[in-house]
């Protein structure tokens, strides 16, 4: 099966570990993810709080950059599935909203037939088109013992999406159950990270990460598995500003639900992406037997030079 | 549809205005107050009203006070409200529109979120893309620098890990995203 592949800018580089694992997964499952060509930001939550029409209107440059032979659309970000999805289906349902889309969108030489694309995330994709079956067959390094707290966030779920629960869903603990995992049912698990509040009051956007990661640590989660590169930067990347602000001590590694299926695969702890993120998954991993490759322990030290001014070395201080 | 046209005649309301900007948003009048969605919000209790609250206010013509309020900017759209209303009230998409009106009418109290997003779009209309670096530093030296000590670690975090990227990566045909998004710009104004 081929599916137009719709990254989103995180993917580019804040998630590439994210990207990279998708990658490997899809091989592995034998599904053919071709890159949308010069794709645009889809606006996040941003651009709809700014312009209504060119909000959609950016969006819809992407659906209409899907070739005519492919009809299904994947989007690995959970803020991007949902603005690419409401576009789509708002263009469907609204036609005084189509049309104005279709006639900024011919400025460009472009159009788009509202509805005529699938907008899928990529969870929906890999546990609906590949299966459980086919994926708990794939598991050379089943992750026994590992307890991971999956942890949906909102956009994935809502608004409704067809394939899951919008309050309690269980997609990802049926996946990480097929992985071999001890799943980890905690209440919050569909709770909002926060989104872009870290930016807004970062007082309101920490106390909605520290809930998280709070109950996630008090059902004792080894790891957090997430679907979506926001929810992934706000609990790995603000967790020491958590710990910082209410005198916590969290140190939940927070990885992808593809990097936990790329290791279960059997693929290198590099293959997956590991490395990236801030707060050391590691520890946790040593669990199912996944080292630190061994070139990341050694930190490039410098040479002193002997042209360089004289300064205090470790000896003088 | 007849009331439609009689209403034409005369100013459009606020409240007709927010539910016309809103795709859907004629739902707005079948708000039983039930106070569901304030119920649900996570970051509801550092809002300045409810949702609940806001829509009773927008029923009342409130502008003012609806549009300097924090509440639309403290929605983190995470959709629960929308999810959960039994009169099916494009919520999340009520406090967009809400958002929209308040930079339109330079009606807000702490410019902090308005420009965030202001800043945030800036570098999508001239990269295609996002740009964390430019965007983070671009903002944060103009919004109280001195308060966010936390985020200079955050940022060499990312930094030491390969996740910001240095220089922004445009796309190849932003002449194009350009050409659309001005003549979306233009539509909208007519």
């Amino acid at each position: 099966m081929r599916y137009a592949f719709y990254p989103g800018c995180s993917l580019e580089r804040s998630a590439a570990s994210y990207h990279k694992s998708a990658m490997a997964v899809a091989d592995r499952l034998g599904l053919i993810f071709q890159e949308v060509d010069d794709w645009n930001c889809c606006g996040a939550t941003e651009y709809f709080a700014v312009n209504k029409l060119p909000a959609y209107t950016l969006v819809a440059r992407n659906l209409a950059r899907v070739p005519d032979d492919l009809n299904q659309m994947i989007a690995p970000c959970s803020a991007c599935y949902v603005n690419l999805k409401k576009t789509n289906k708002y263009m469907s349902k609204y036609p005084d909203l189509a049309d104005q889309v279709s006639q900024a969108l011919a400025a460009g030489g472009l159009g788009y037939d509202p509805g005529r694309l699938h907008v899928r995330h990529l969870l929906d994709v890999i546990v609906n088109d590949a299966g459980y079956k086919t994926i708990a067959q794939d598991v050379v390094r089943p992750l026994s013992g590992l307890r991971v707290a999956p942890y949906y966030g909102c956009l994935l779920v809502r608004p409704k999406n067809g394939f899951d629960n919008p309050e309690y869903p269980m997609s990802l603990d049926r996946l990480l159950r097929a992985l071999g995992a001890e799943v980890v049912d905690y209440p919050l698990k569909a709770q909002c990270c926060g989104g872009h509040m870290t930016q807004i009051s970062d007082k309101v956007a920490y106390e909605l990460i520290r809930r998280l990661l709070h109950n996630a640590a008090e059902y004792h989660a080894d790891v957090i598995a997430c679907v979506c590169p926001m929810c992934q930067l706000n609990l790995d990347a603000y967790q020491a500003n958590v710990n910082r602000h209410f005198g916590t001590d969290y140190r939940i590694p927070i990885l992808y639900f593809t990097q936990l299926m790329a290791l279960a695969f059997g693929t290198s702890a590099r293959e997956a992406g590991l490395g990236s993120e801030i707060v050391s998954a590691y520890p946790a991993l040593a669990k199912i037997d996944v080292e630190m490759p061994k070139e990341e322990d050694k930190r490039p030290h410098k040479r002193p030079s002997k042209q360089a001014l004289p300064m205090p070395g470790k000896e003088a201080r | 549809m007849a009331l439609d046209s009689d209403r034409r005649s005369s100013p459009r309301t606020f409240y007709e205005e927010v539910m016309a900007n809103t795709p859907g948003g004629e739902a707005l009048r079948l708000c039983l107050q039930c106070g569901t969605c304030g119920g649900s919000c996570p970051s509801g209790e550092d809002m300045d009203h409810s949702p609940r609250r806001i829509f009773a206010m927008l029923e009342a013509n409130m502008k003012d006070k609806v549009l300097r309020s924090n509440t639309p900017w403290y929605c983190v759209s995470c959709y629960y409200c929308t999810e959960r209303c039994p009169q099916q009230i494009p919520i999340t998409d009520i406090m967009y529109t809400l958002r929209r009106m308040a930079i339109a009418e330079g009606l807000y109290e702490d410019a902090d979120a308005p420009d965030w997003s202001q800043t945030f779009i800036g570098m999508v209309e001239q990269f295609g893309r996002s740009y964390e670096l430019g965007l983070g530093t671009r903002y944060h030296l103009t919004h109280r620098p001195l308060g966010k000590t936390g985020l200079g670690t955050f940022a060499l975090d990312m930094l030491r890990r390969y996740r910001l990227a240095l220089t922004p990566n445009s796309i190849v045909e932003i002449d194009q995203l350009r050409a659309i998004l001005n003549k979306a710009k233009e539509l909208e104004g007519a």
